[in-house]
């Protein structure tokens, strides 16, 4: 089990069961949920924010955020 | 009799929902804000088949009725309240082919308000190109609505659309979820105490921040009968709660839709991984940011000289055929000037927006948020900060309007707040003319004395900007718990008839809602420049000729009629402003013929020559016999009014003061309340006061 913050570029696995409780319900709503797939596609110049496809959608968060999903990394 | 439908559209960002409000409404759309927030209120009306209107509006967009922001939240307030005056009759929620199932988890909570819901599929001349297979029937049973197929590229489906809303009494009014499935025992509690209301009504103004009430939220929570929960345990019932409605959107899917999964777009990629480079990434964006700014800066010269040739001409012309007086010079000087104070700003509006716009369409905007967001945070500032800073360069008009980008309230606010600190056109003149007349010509290391000062007031501009909106956001008490999450749209050939909406749109806004208050204002200032209650006032023809007597000077009769209104200038009630606030503007190195050409600069900055010119009874507009008169200019002491330290502090001023009247309208309109234009006027006179203060007594 990993965070997604700690991801490599093209890595990817799928959502734990038990989400952190600080995940934000729109998090969730853009498909932020248990079993679905992440993926990391692109990390800022600056280190921040990173780029993920979240089954399906393609949205960027700041790290500070991307830490409280976890994932088991897909080999 | 025609009855009016209405009808609201909603969906997610990014699904063009837009170009499907502008195909039904054309160009009758009305554009304003919602009562007392700044969230802008779209409407308009779209002709049905069978003679029926129907009445549009177009709601923000979302992802969710459960809001994280003041523009969701609007949605919510409406579509909660069937006594308000925009409750639809139907609701339209567009969703697009490649993000199907996360805009149908919108889909889902509108039905289940009990409303009548059509699902508009957009972008579906892309199905082929994604390898996306759709059975329309089966997806209408599964989802229990009608479905309309939409390509606004292609122009197909509008009328299909249309028809469905004709056909809007079929639709169905039952929910999607059964949401009693969250928490049973919860859900049949709140059922007995209110047996009338839909069970997810009562959930989501359980849940949500909003302010109508037919019931009291705390009364709910009061009743005896069932618990009351956490916020913890209302979270974890929305988890669940998502994750039924996603379980529900999956069957549905499973029965009418599939996609192709080898048809991965490697373009899209590589187009990405280009545009969030490291390297390449920000070059491509510095070199779009400056060809915008530079476009702007020198295009829209040739349509602005005309626009003020045009209204020069035309208030001429009606100083001659009208007959001479007061209400002919209020009409030629007042209003004719007034009007094209505004119209004036156009070009460069549009030009701006027109960018703007291709930015945005293409998809491009979001991947420049991403490159800038870990830059413009340190300064309360969004990643979307970036380009009202920039085009604030040009002219901070359209860039205070180009704010509206901005979804996080206090990121929008604070960039509202500097932008008119970066270095604007209208300063330039002010700026050529002081540092030719007071900074040497001399080289450093061959970088010329003169372009050192000028490139370190742009400078100063920028750094000043980022400063105050680092303090600003330290300050300012408005919290808005947003967490930051931008989503990256692919990449699109912008549609250009989008975008010409969006630059009309724009264009009408500013003149209608900025272009009464400056209009307003020139008059005020025009008045205040031209009538004095003084009897030198009353007498100056008569004055002027005495004097010159005295002088036994001869001049022209055009010369005199300089002299004649030199001397009224002094004179009239803005003149006696300038000498009364002399004491206070002496410190700064200023004389009361500077002071009244600081007052009536404020109308416009550029303005600061031509009073000055007036003033020194110079033709306006020869820049080299006003700077000559100007060197020539001696204090009582006989030492040159112009010197370093005067010189100086004018050009602080000028970088860091609020001289601009429309730019006040313009924050006015865009934060809807004089109370922020207020502060800013405020807080940069202070400032631009303070600096060019401590600047005179130091060089002095």
């Amino acid at each position: 089990m990993i965070s997604i913050d700690l991801l490599k570029v093209g890595q990817k696995g799928t959502i734990v069961e038990e989400l952190d409780t600080h995940v934000p319900v729109k998090l969730m709503e853009i498909g932020c949920l248990p079993g679905n797939e992440v993926e990391l596609v692109q990390i800022a110049p600056l280190n921040d924010p990173l780029y993920f496809l979240v089954d399906g959608s393609r949205i960027a968060i700041r790290r500070e955020m991307a830490r409280f999903v976890h994932i088991d990394l897909k080999p | 009799m025609t009855r009016e439908l209405k009808v609201a559209l909603i969906g997610n960002p990014n699904t063009g929902k837009s170009s499907i409000f502008n195909a039904l409404t054309g160009l009758r759309q009305k554009v304003g804000n919602y009562p007392g927030i700044t969230v802008e209120k779209k409407t308009g009306i779209c002709q049905l088949p069978a003679g029926l209107t129907a009445k549009l509006i177009d709601l923000p967009g979302a992802y969710s009725l459960n809001t994280t922001s003041l523009d969701e939240s609007v949605a919510v307030e409406i579509l909660l309240n069937k006594r308000d005056a925009d409750y639809p009759d139907v609701v339209v929620v567009i969703a697009e082919v490649e993000n199907l199932k996360r805009n149908l988890l919108l889909f889902t909570q509108i039905k289940d308000l009990g409303i009548k819901t059509i699902l508009a599929i957009n972008m579906s001349d892309r199905m082929s190109a994604l390898g996306v297979a759709l059975d329309v029937s089966a997806l209408e049973t599964a989802l229990d609505t009608r479905i309309a197929l939409i390509s606004t590229r292609k122009n197909s489906g509008i009328d299909a659309l249309k028809q469905l809303l004709v056909e809007h009494e079929s639709l169905s009014e039952n929910p999607v979820l059964d949401i009693n499935k969250v928490d049973l025992a919860y859900f049949e509690g709140l059922k007995k105490t209110y047996p009338k209301i839909s069970l997810y009504k009562l959930w989501l103004a359980i849940t949500q921040d909003v302010n109508f009430m037919p019931i009291e939220r705390q009364s709910i929570a009061d009743q005896s009968g069932f618990s009351t929960k956490s916020k913890e345990e209302l979270k974890r019932m929305q988890h669940r709660e998502t994750v039924l409605r996603y379980q529900f959107i999956n069957e549905a899917l499973k029965l009418g839709y599939e996609k192709d999964f080898s048809k991965a777009d490697g373009f899209q990629g590589h187009l990405d991984r280009l545009f969030t480079h490291k390297l390449w990434g920000y070059l491509i964006f510095f070199v779009i940011l400056f060809s915008i700014f530079q476009v702007i800066f020198d295009f829209s010269s040739y349509p602005m000289d005309a626009i003020d040739g045009f209204f020069g001409q035309l208030a001429e012309w009606v100083k001659v055929i009208l007959p001479p007086g007061v209400l002919t010079n209020l009409v030629a000087e007042g209003i004719i000037a007034g009007i094209g104070g505004v119209v004036i700003f156009i070009p460069q509006i549009a030009f701006l927006f027109f960018f703007i716009s291709l930015l945005e369409e293409s998809g491009y905007m979001s991947r420049v948020v991403f490159l800038m967001d870990r830059l413009m945070r340190p300064f309360g500032l969004s990643g979307k900060s970036v380009v009202p800073l920039m085009s604030g360069m040009a002219c901070a008009i359209p860039a205070v309007m180009a704010t509206r980008t901005i979804e996080n309230w206090k990121e929008r606010l604070v960039t509202i707040l500097v932008v008119p600190f970066t270095t604007c056109s209208a300063r330039l003149p002010v700026y050529l003319i002081i540092i030719a007349l007071v900074i040497p010509e001399g080289r450093f290391f061959g970088l010329g004395y003169q372009a050192l000062v000028l490139t370190g007031l742009y400078l100063l501009g920028f750094l000043a900007s980022l400063l105050a909106a680092a303090l600003l956001s330290r300050n300012l008490k408005i919290d808005r718990k947003n967490f930051f999450m931008v989503e990256m749209p692919t990449f699109k050939t912008p549609q250009l008839k989008n975008v010409g909406f969006t630059v009309f749109e724009k264009t009408k806004s500013f003149v209608v809602g900025a272009g009464q208050v400056i209009l307003a204002l020139s008059i005020v200032i025009w008045f205040l420049g031209s009538n004095g209650y003084s009897d030198e006032f009353k007498n100056a023809e008569q004055l002027v000729a005495e004097q010159l007597q005295s002088e036994q000077s001869s001049l022209s009769s055009i010369e005199i009629e300089r002299a004649i209104s030199s001397f009224k200038l002094e004179h009239s009630y803005i003149g006696q402003l300038g000498k009364f606030i002399e004491p206070a503007v002496r410190h700064l190195g200023y004389d009361w013929k500077i002071g009244i050409a600081l007052l009536t600069s404020f109308a416009a900055r550029e303005v600061f020559v031509g009073t000055l010119a007036t003033i020194y009874s110079v033709q306006d507009g020869e820049e080299s016999t006003i700077t000559g008169r100007m060197a020539l200019e001696r204090d009582t002491l006989g030492k040159p009014v112009f010197n370093l330290a005067t010189g100086a502090s004018i050009l602080i001023f000028y970088a860091l003061a609020m001289q601009c009247m429309s730019t006040l309208a313009v924050v006015k309109k865009e934060t809807n309340s004089w109370k922020w234009p207020m502060i800013q006027l405020v807080f940069m006179t202070v400032l631009a006061y303070t600096a060019s203060l401590l600047t005179y007594q130091i060089l002095a």
